[in-house]
């Protein structure tokens, strides 16, 4: 259907030789309870499309009250914003979140834990763990001494912002700190539903297929980073480092990776780093803020 | 099934929506789904169905949904590229220095309401 003036002559058509435009200087919000008569269907817009079946077009006159309103509203808008809002708090509080992604048994928690042990005197991390039942993997978390907060989404495939919102009131993370989320354990609907993290970080065991990056593209396209888990099982295995990588990085060129065994510590050094480099410079941003309103609080003052 | 999540989402912007123009009803809902974007068309006109029933604005709209092609921009031609799906190789270099920018967002585009 047009979206200009409602008239519905219309299919999905993507590709349009015709180079004519409707000017978008009207208003949108037009009624439509009266009969169009045009003759000439082949609207275009700033994208090439016409679509739906119209309404005008099988409207009775002067019978409805329908009307049309164009609204242009991103569906994940509002889990956007919640997003910016946790984004602007953690950052206020000069934290490091990352949000950890991946199927069910990669050994995220495994990980988890040791990096928690790892971390111990360094610098204070917490965790919201997020599965659609049981606490047992806060418990673990818990069982390294570190905060952690479990967050049942029950049927829900996913965290949401505001389940995260609701979870650092529980939780509390310390200023200056590292918060990991751990996901529920899914490749598919983390990846649509921003938290508020800093990056995405996908987990890639290597006892799965090295093709899991092209069979769930919307997750490594999401992430930042990959790090490939139990690298440590690779003598037993046929999976093939290289090529897994190379399928990341048709999705995600930018994509970073790791290989990492929480088991034997292989790889755990570089990934300690990266999280203790990323709490810096959370930590340098907020120090950026405090001084800026540092310099704005003494020039209001002498005025 | 992310799909329920986001069904909901579009019941949340109906709502908002009937409070500022101040329609009672919704009758059909045309929703732009990215080839790109994490979404399946058919969950999504399931779990509407399901979701709008418990609201006044939205029960028995009807679901309309376009697909936007995927659309990306080859570093390596310097050029636009059509992208059918994430992880296929640029249909002009074969290559994947590709930065999606267009069919990754999924939205309500318009409304029939009275």
């Amino acid at each position: 259907m047009c979206t200009v003036c409602g008239c519905g002559d219309a299919k999905v058509e993507h590709s349009h030789d015709h180079d004519h435009h409707h000017p978008h200087d009207h208003d949108h919000h037009h009624d439509h309870d009266h009969g169009h008569g045009h003759g000439h269907h082949h609207h275009h817009h700033g994208d090439d499309l016409h679509f739906g079946q119209g309404i005008a077009g099988v409207h009775v006159p002067g019978l409805s009250q329908s009307r049309i309103i164009q609204i242009e509203q991103d569906i994940l808008g509002h889990n956007k914003s919640l997003a910016e809002v946790n984004r602007a708090w953690l950052a206020e509080r000069g934290i490091f979140a990352l949000n950890l992604v991946s199927s069910p048994g990669s050994g995220k928690t495994t990980l988890l834990c040791k990096t928690v042990e790892d971390l111990a005197g360094r610098f204070p991390v917490s965790v919201i763990e997020g599965d659609q039942q049981t606490s047992n993997d806060a418990d673990r978390i818990r069982a390294t001494g570190a905060p952690a907060v479990q967050v049942n989404t029950g049927k829900g495939c996913h965290l949401d912002a505001h389940m995260v919102a609701t979870a650092f009131g529980t939780l509390k993370p310390a200023e200056d700190s590292v918060l990991f989320i751990e996901n529920v354990g899914n490749l598919v609907c983390p990846a649509a539903f921003d938290l508020g993290e800093a990056y995405k970080v996908a987990i890639l065991s290597v006892t799965e297929g090295e093709d899991k990056p092209l069979k769930y593209p919307d997750m490594f396209a999401a992430a930042s980073m990959m790090i490939l888990t139990k690298v440590d099982l690779l003598p037993h295995l046929d999976f093939d480092v290289a090529k897994c990588i190379d399928y990341a990085r048709r999705v995600n060129p930018e994509i970073v990776v790791l290989q990492v065994s929480a088991k034997t510590g292989q790889g755990m050094d570089e990934w300690l780093a990266w999280v203790a480099e990323g709490r810096r410079q959370a930590i340098a941003a907020k120090v950026a803020g405090l001084k800026a309103k540092l310099v704005a609080a003494e020039a209001a003052l002498s005025k | 099934m992310h799909e329920m999540s986001l069904t909901e989402g579009v019941v949340r912007i109906l709502e908002e929506q009937a409070a500022t123009h101040g329609f009672a009803k919704v009758k059909t809902v045309w929703l732009e789904i990215g080839e790109l974007s994490q979404v399946d068309p058919e969950s999504m006109i399931f779990c509407f169905d399901a979701v709008t029933r418990g609201s006044a604005v939205a029960a028995g709209a009807k679901l309309e949904i376009v697909a936007v092609p995927g659309q990306a921009y080859c570093l390596d031609c310097a050029d636009t590229v059509a992208l059918a799906k994430r992880g296929d190789a640029c249909p002009k270099c074969g290559g994947w220095a590709l930065q999606v920018t267009a069919g990754g967002d999924m939205r309500i585009k318009e409304l029939e309401v009275e």
